[in-house]
């Protein structure tokens, strides 16, 4: 036990000399410490920027970490990016970390991402709700979609209330249906996914949010056609019951990173604000993992391999800066 | 006992039920009427304790540091630099074993650097083969305990390394063998330290019960800000966890050395340490063992919580592999968490167990035969490891390591399990749930949400004044006040009347499976088996299935919550029916009672006390699963906790949510547990 610390007080005091000795333009040699989500396209998506940071000769090491804790994680430097921000699900997540200080925006992905409540294309085809995807065929078909637990009301399940709050409810009385209609929270995206699987093999009726990119693309998903959305129609925006009908924003997806992260890795940094994909490059991540079967390492080699076309102008601009 | 008593309680018990009712009935429902709720006066608190910790960790007592990654200096306070460096130095230890078995760079990162490291691509520890690990646990299996635990640890090695699970497996083992040692050895200092100082033991008290009930998901963030992310900080909310059974069961059995035992200790001559540790806790050990069981156990439970703020290994993949619902991987990987627990936990009894031989005489090759037995499998591994290295391609060597998910597979066994048992159950279970959805949780809900709270106030404290004395009242009367002060009084009636029913039908069926299978000692050892799986195989495993069959409902996660929750209502039920002294029931065969009535009127009353802890563990127990039944979908404390991880004031909204959770806990815990006293008093047994 002595020995450990007296080897750790060593090696502090030696890294922090030879850290003082180090260039400032060259990235560090510590690794580059990237968050594992649950969720494959990031998953993947981590492998393929870790991919490219090796590419120039930096060290990657994945730091699994729970999605909502990893705001905070990267506000205090434990993690050095994020590359997935969904805003309809994260913003305020993402907003708060930046309030707080030691978060900074790396820039925004070119894919638009739509998060909105929806049904499974089965729904539509066993005509469980005839007039889907406009919402005003929700009015008629409430029935179908009742639960043990919503009272005979048509239940909508919406992800957990860290996401967005009580935009849904407020959106069911703002569309006038919250006589027929109820707002369940669920607890964690896997319920999401398991009351899809569930529903699916009792053939019932249900309403559940979800967004694209994702696995779920494969057996198909209907996002439902609600209000147009537009600046200050939620309450949180100034908004009041007459306009919250709205529906969901095309979102952003975000990167983030840690304050200090431009400093002690200049290049990797710039390839990383650099990075921007686009919503069928994300779509084809998950695909190699959730329909090809893959491993998310070996889906991330596979996918560098194929697109080099893709990420090596942005990394290219950092090599030729260097030499 | 005495015959006068009963009928005194139950008189006192309707009187209670008759206030009771004409409160809960004439009491107006308004919100301005304080007897039906009171005032949040604590609305602030959460801001109130948020800012503090924010002062604390952000402002208070400022130093300057100089950070040479962005060539400045930068202030930073005090006391996040101090536990930022017990966290680090918690993570060397980590890496060091981690390198050990895996191989890797970072523990000759501690003595040079990154730029070293880049330099010198040979500065690379090998991981140890697979093989070599699997024959020293066997080894040392048959060298602590014999054949049976060679054949179980060499088992476990070989299915780990069979799926696939190998890495991720031992990342979890190096994280459990730092913070397992950890736990035992902090708990037993703090138990020595409460044994030998009153005020101590008063002063730890507290701490241990909020430690013990409050959900650890609520603090994770200021675990987060403190420790950081990454496994030193899972390593710190891991040892948060499994510490306070050690300093408990520490400080039980010290109480319980007889007075003769250190008298005859102090007259030989012991100095104040040879008291201790080779009088007091020899003597203990029954209970200090127990306690290494308990470590054990709370640390490999912990492997998926601690797998959300950054701790590798099992329990992170076991969260990728249901969130795209594989359920059969997630299965596997649950095998795998068990099977280390299980392993562990034998190795480390049979470790305590081990006599030294202080009079055999043996020839240097029979001394040393364990080690030159460990180095023979070292170079068998390795020369193995390198002729696989010509065998296979793709940098694959499965005589070095498994990658990880290349191994075989029973997924698809496992998933058509599931789905054998949705097509067959659900219909079936449908109406079921819908029944009991409609006819029994909702009324009982309503029933708890519909009760004024000066009601609520009269039934908690006039129970505990009925059962444990104007003491207990008091204090349940305080833990209820704080919850009732805060804005979430309603959130905590609903998870009450979740915990409730969950206690009730664990109670019921721990009872009943216990006290059946106490009349068998092979039955016993089984359902014991079973005990140990349920506690340390991951709930989220299960949750899933639950929630196919069930939805996104109460019920779901109430049968998740029984599942757990009737492991320690069987356990000890088994344990105080079996500890009965055999003399008591010959003596009551003697007098010629039947076996049924031998059980209910000597048996019961006598293993009552023990039954009742049980019983008090199960109210625990339910309603920590309760709460991570928020991850299910629900509307009490745990989902606003949940939601607090993210929110901008969350370290202040998580602590009081979790005090909350833990004061519910300890309201219940505080009647039964002085219930139980007073019973075994009465007893005569202690």
């Amino acid at each position: 036990m002595k020995r450990h610390i007296k080897g750790t007080l060593i090696g502090v005091l030696s890294a922090g000399i030879l850290a003082l000795a180090g260039t400032a333009y060259a990235d560090s040699n510590e690794p580059i410490k990237i968050p594992i989500k649950n969720w494959s396209s990031q998953i993947v998506m981590a492998h393929v920027i870790g991919g490219m940071f090796e590419s120039i000769g930096n060290t990657v090491e994945y730091v699994p970490v729970d999605n909502q804790a990893s705001f905070e994680a990267v506000r205090v430097g434990d993690i050095h990016t994020l590359h997935e921000v969904w805003q309809s699900t994260m913003q305020n997540a993402y907003y708060a970390a930046m309030e707080k200080g030691g978060l900074i925006d790396a820039g925004t992905h070119d894919a638009e991402t739509l998060e909105e409540m929806g049904v499974p294309n089965w729904v539509i085809d066993q005509g469980l709700c005839p007039g889907l995807p406009a919402w005003e065929a929700l009015k008629d078909c409430y029935a179908n979609f009742a639960t043990p637990d919503s009272g005979g009301k048509g239940r909508w399940l919406e992800g957990p209330l860290s996401w967005h709050g009580d935009v849904m409810p407020n959106r069911i009385k703002g569309l006038g249906l919250d006589d027929t209609w109820v707002v369940k929270f669920a607890g964690a995206a896997d319920a999401l996914w398991a009351e899809l699987e569930a529903a699916k093999k009792e053939g019932r009726g249900t309403v559940i949010f979800n967004w694209t990119p994702n696995f779920t693309d494969a057996e198909g998903f209907s996002f439902i056609e609600f209000p147009p959305y537009y600046d200050g129609c939620r309450i949180a925006d100034g908004g009041d019951l007459s306009t919250t009908g709205c529906g969901s924003p095309k979102g952003w997806l975000k990167k983030a990173a840690h304050y200090k992260f431009p400093k002690t890795h200049p290049q990797a940094y710039t390839i990383f604000s650099k990075i921007s994909f686009t919503t069928p490059q994300i779509g084809s991540m998950a695909a190699l993992v959730d329909l090809h079967k893959m491993t998310h390492e070996d889906a991330a080699v596979k996918w560098l391999a194929d697109n080099e076309d893709v990420w090596k102008p942005w990394t290219a601009s950092v090599l030729g800066e260097s030499n | 006992m005495s015959p006068p008593r009963i009928p005194l309680k139950a008189v006192q018990f309707s009187g209670l039920l008759v206030a009771f009712f004409v409160l809960a009935n004439f009491v107006d429902s308004s919100d301005a009427n304080w007897l039906w709720r009171f005032p949040p006066l604590l609305k602030d608190l959460p801001f109130i304790i948020n800012d503090t910790v924010q002062k604390l960790l952000f402002e208070w007592m400022p130093i300057e540091i100089y950070d040479p990654d962005i060539d400045d200096y930068e202030s930073s306070p005090l006391f996040r630099e101090v536990t930022r460096a017990v966290s680090s130095s918690l993570l060397v230890i980590i890496e060091f074993t981690r390198e050990v078995i895996l191989g890797g760079v970072k523990t000759i990162v501690v003595f040079t650097d990154w730029d070293f490291i880049n330099e010198n691509p040979w500065a690379h520890w090998p991981a140890l083969p697979w093989t070599v690990i699997t024959g020293w646990a066997i080894v040392l299996g048959y060298r602590l305990r014999g054949i049976g635990l060679a054949i179980l640890a060499g088992f476990s090695t070989v299915y780990i390394s069979v799926f696939g699970q190998w890495e991720p497996s031992m990342q979890t083992l190096s994280f459990v063998l730092v913070t397992a040692p950890v736990s035992v050895v902090l708990g037993l200092a703090l138990g020595i330290w409460a044994f030998r100082s009153k005020s101590v033991e008063a002063a730890l008290n507290p701490l241990l019960n909020v430690a013990q009930t409050m959900p650890h998901y609520s603090y994770l963030v200021p675990v987060i800000v403190l420790f950081g992310v990454g496994d030193h900080a899972a390593a710190i909310a891991t040892i948060i966890f499994a510490t306070p059974p050690m300093v408990r069961l520490t400080l039980l059995g010290l109480k319980n050395v007889p007075a003769d035992v250190v008298d005859a200790g102090v007259m030989n001559g012991c100095g104040r340490f040879q008291l201790l540790f080779r009088v007091l806790i020899p003597t203990a050990k029954r209970d200090v063992l127990i306690g290494v069981n308990q470590v054990v156990m709370q640390c490999l439970a912990m492997t998926v919580i601690a797998s959300f703020i950054g701790a590798q290994g099992l329990g992170s993949n076991l969260m990728i592999a249901l969130n795209s619902l594989k359920i059969g991987t997630g299965i596997e990987i649950g095998v795998c968490i068990v099977l280390i627990a299980v392993v562990l936990d034998k190795m480390s009894l049979a470790w305590a167990h081990k006599q030294k031989d202080y009079f055999a005489d043996r020839t240097l090759f029979q001394r040393y035969s364990i080690p030159i037995l460990l180095v023979a499998i070292l170079a068998g591994g390795s020369i193995l490891a390198w002729i696989g290295s010509f065998l296979f391609e793709e940098g694959r060597n499965y005589l070095y390591i498994v990658p990880h998910n290349k191994g075989i597979t029973t997924a698809p066994f496992w998933q058509a399990a599931v789905d054998w048992t949705w097509d067959t159950f659900f219909f079936i279970l449908k109406d079921f749930n819908e029944f009991l959805i409609t006819q029994v949780l909702f009324p009982m809900r309503d029933l708890y949400l519909g009760m004024p709270v000066v009601a609520t106030f009269l039934l908690m404290m006039g129970t505990a004044y009925i059962l444990a004395g104007f003491r207990s009242a008091l204090i349940v009367g305080g833990f209820l006040l704080f919850i009732a002060f805060s804005e979430y009084w309603d959130r905590a009636l609903i998870t009450a009347y979740m915990a409730s029913f969950v206690v009730i039908v664990s109670a019921v069926i721990g009872l009943t499976v216990g006290s059946l299978c106490a009349q068998s000692a092979v039955a016993s050892r089984a359902i014991l088996l079973v005990c140990d799986f349920l506690q340390t195989f991951p709930s989220f495993i299960y949750l899933i299935p639950v929630i196919m069959l069930f939805g996104i409902t109460d019920t779901s996660v109430i049968i998740a919550s029984v599942v757990y929750a009737t492991v320690p209502a069987t356990r000890y039920t088994i344990e105080g029916l079996r500890s009965v002294p055999v003399v008591i029931q010959e003596a009551g065969t003697m007098s010629g009672v039947s076996r049924m009535q031998r059980l209910v009127s000597i048996e019961f009353p006598l293993a009552f006390p023990h039954i009742m802890l049980g019983i008090n563990q199960t109210v625990i127990f339910g309603l920590f699963m309760v709460i991570i039944g928020a991850f299910i979908g629900t509307t009490d404390l745990g989902q606003l906790i949940l939601k607090a991880i993210s929110d901008r004031h969350g370290t202040g909204i998580g602590i009081t949510l979790g005090l909350c959770v833990a004061f519910i806990g300890l309201a219940v815990d505080q009647i039964i547990r002085t219930w139980a006293e007073r019973r075994k008093k009465e007893l005569g047994l202690g």
